[in-house]
């Protein structure tokens, strides 16, 4: 039994998801160990298929494993029922997925206070913070637009916002910046590293080296296990000598 | 790297003295590659040696100030105008490594892979750490930095996305490899696939 300090976001302990049973059965996740803190950015890589979505899908309780314990804030998701399991993810839990998931038919801002509405904030309350989440991700002034009058780039900075909307303790996202230039990429990920260090805890799951780079730790997923981790070091000698001289 | 062009363009900015070249140097390039003053000497001997710069005198601090010579300006104009020579191809000890790694028997080479990985990232992890760090309290000198930072990001993430084509490229053999070995077993017992080390493929 581990000890779950209150500073423990997001601890997954010997989780495994196995999809399929007897001969077809294939192990996405095996006996995986992981805890986020408080404050802290974890980037998750590894090839396709080693299992990063699954994991992200069991850390928000998207998914549940088939065995081992997903813990948000100290909570056991196993033992929240589905209601709670939605309020859960909606008070501490904001998502960027690959393909935004925005409702066309609402506004930026709308998009935004979504959950906060859902969840029963009012709605002039609502905007408020919607509006806030619009001004940290650099996009205030296109509040009022519909996400057919928004270029990519811009429809994922509202994905972002309506992901740490309100206070997200818990932010989780897969390949936030799969179809963005480089530019847009590189602010996603000042978003997420502003977040972390609000004190948020993130977990980042991509390919790109660039955008893992930013995390203050890195794992890597091979099979469905986590092979490896590389946790910065912040060492200026360090910087000095891998600069090959 | 030409420390000896880095200080003919350094002179032709304004005449300097040994030290201050060094300084100047590496203000420029965020102290990326030190460089030793014996070398800054050295450099300034050749270079005033083939005619490129002149000893203006002393300081009256007892520095001597070189300056530079007409044909010294040409050269740095020259060395601008021309693009980087690349020698024939860079060596590269990473790709030395792995290219031996594959050839001899034993090796075992995703652990190679995997531990370079970590140590590459770790580095861009720094890198990346001190680029927001420059840029978030950005002064106009430290714009030379950041274009050396983002060098090294972009030659360190070119290396990452390498060693992913290294190891696909290594998973695809070994596959390949153990289904040829399988087609081969005539008794119909199939063979585990062939793990990702050099052992297999003898």
């Amino acid at each position: 039994m581990s000890v779950r300090g209150p500073q423990q976001v997001l601890e997954l302990a010997r989780v495994s998801r196995t999809f399929g049973e007897g001969a077809t059965a294939v192990a996405a996740l095996r006996d995986v160990d992981l805890t986020i803190a408080a404050g802290e950015f974890v980037a998750v890589m590894g090839p396709s298929g080693s299992g990063k979505s699954s994991l992200l899908a069991l850390a928000g309780g998207l998914d549940r494993p088939t065995s081992g314990g997903v813990f948000v804030e100290s909570t056991p998701l196993a033992g929240l029922g589905l209601n709670e399991l939605a309020r859960l993810r909606r008070r501490a839990v904001g998502y960027v997925f690959q393909d935004f998931n925005l409702v066309p038919t609402l506004t930026a801002a709308e998009n935004v206070a979504l959950p906060l509405e859902l969840d029963g904030t009012a709605a002039r309350k609502a905007g408020r913070q919607a509006l806030d989440a619009l001004r940290q991700v650099g996009i205030p002034e296109l509040a009022d637009r519909f996400m057919d009058q928004m270029s990519g780039g811009q429809q994922q900075r509202v994905a972002i916002a309506r992901a740490i909307v309100g206070q997200r303790r818990l932010i989780l996202a897969d390949e936030p910046t799969g179809a963005l230039d480089s530019t847009t990429g590189h602010g996603v990920m000042e978003v997420l590293r502003c977040r972390a260090d609000a004190g948020a805890a993130v977990m980042l799951v991509t390919h790109e080296a660039r955008h893992a780079a930013w995390a203050d730790r890195v794992v890597f997923l091979r099979d469905g296990r986590i092979v490896d981790q590389a946790a910065a070091m912040h060492d200026p000698t360090f910087l000095l000598t891998q600069a090959g001289l | 790297m030409s420390i000896r062009h880095s200080l003919l363009a350094l002179l032709q900015d304004q005449p300097r003295y040994g030290y201050q070249l060094r300084v100047e140097f590496e203000t420029r390039t965020g102290a990326t590659w030190p460089l030793n003053i014996g070398q800054v000497y050295t450099t300034l001997d050749r270079l005033e040696r083939d005619g490129l710069v002149a000893r203006e005198g002393d300081d009256g601090g007892g520095h001597v100030v070189y300056s530079i010579t007409a044909e010294g300006a040409a050269e740095v104009q020259g060395w601008f105008a021309a693009p980087v020579e690349r020698s024939n191809p860079p060596r590269n000890e990473l790709a030395i490594k792995l290219a031996l790694a594959v050839t001899l028997p034993g090796v075992d080479v995703q652990a190679i892979i995997q531990a370079q990985r970590v140590a590459s990232i770790r580095a861009l992890q720094d890198y990346t750490k001190a680029r927001r760090d420059t840029a978030a309290n950005q002064r106009t000198a430290d714009t030379a930095w950041l274009l050396v930072l983002d060098s090294l990001i972009f030659q360190t993430e070119a290396e990452v996305r390498w060693l992913d084509l290294c190891e696909a490229r290594m998973v695809q053999q070994a596959q390949s490899a153990g289904q040829s070995a399988a087609r081969k077993t005539s008794n119909g017992v199939t063979e585990d696939a062939a793990p990702l080390n050099a052992d297999n493929r003898r």
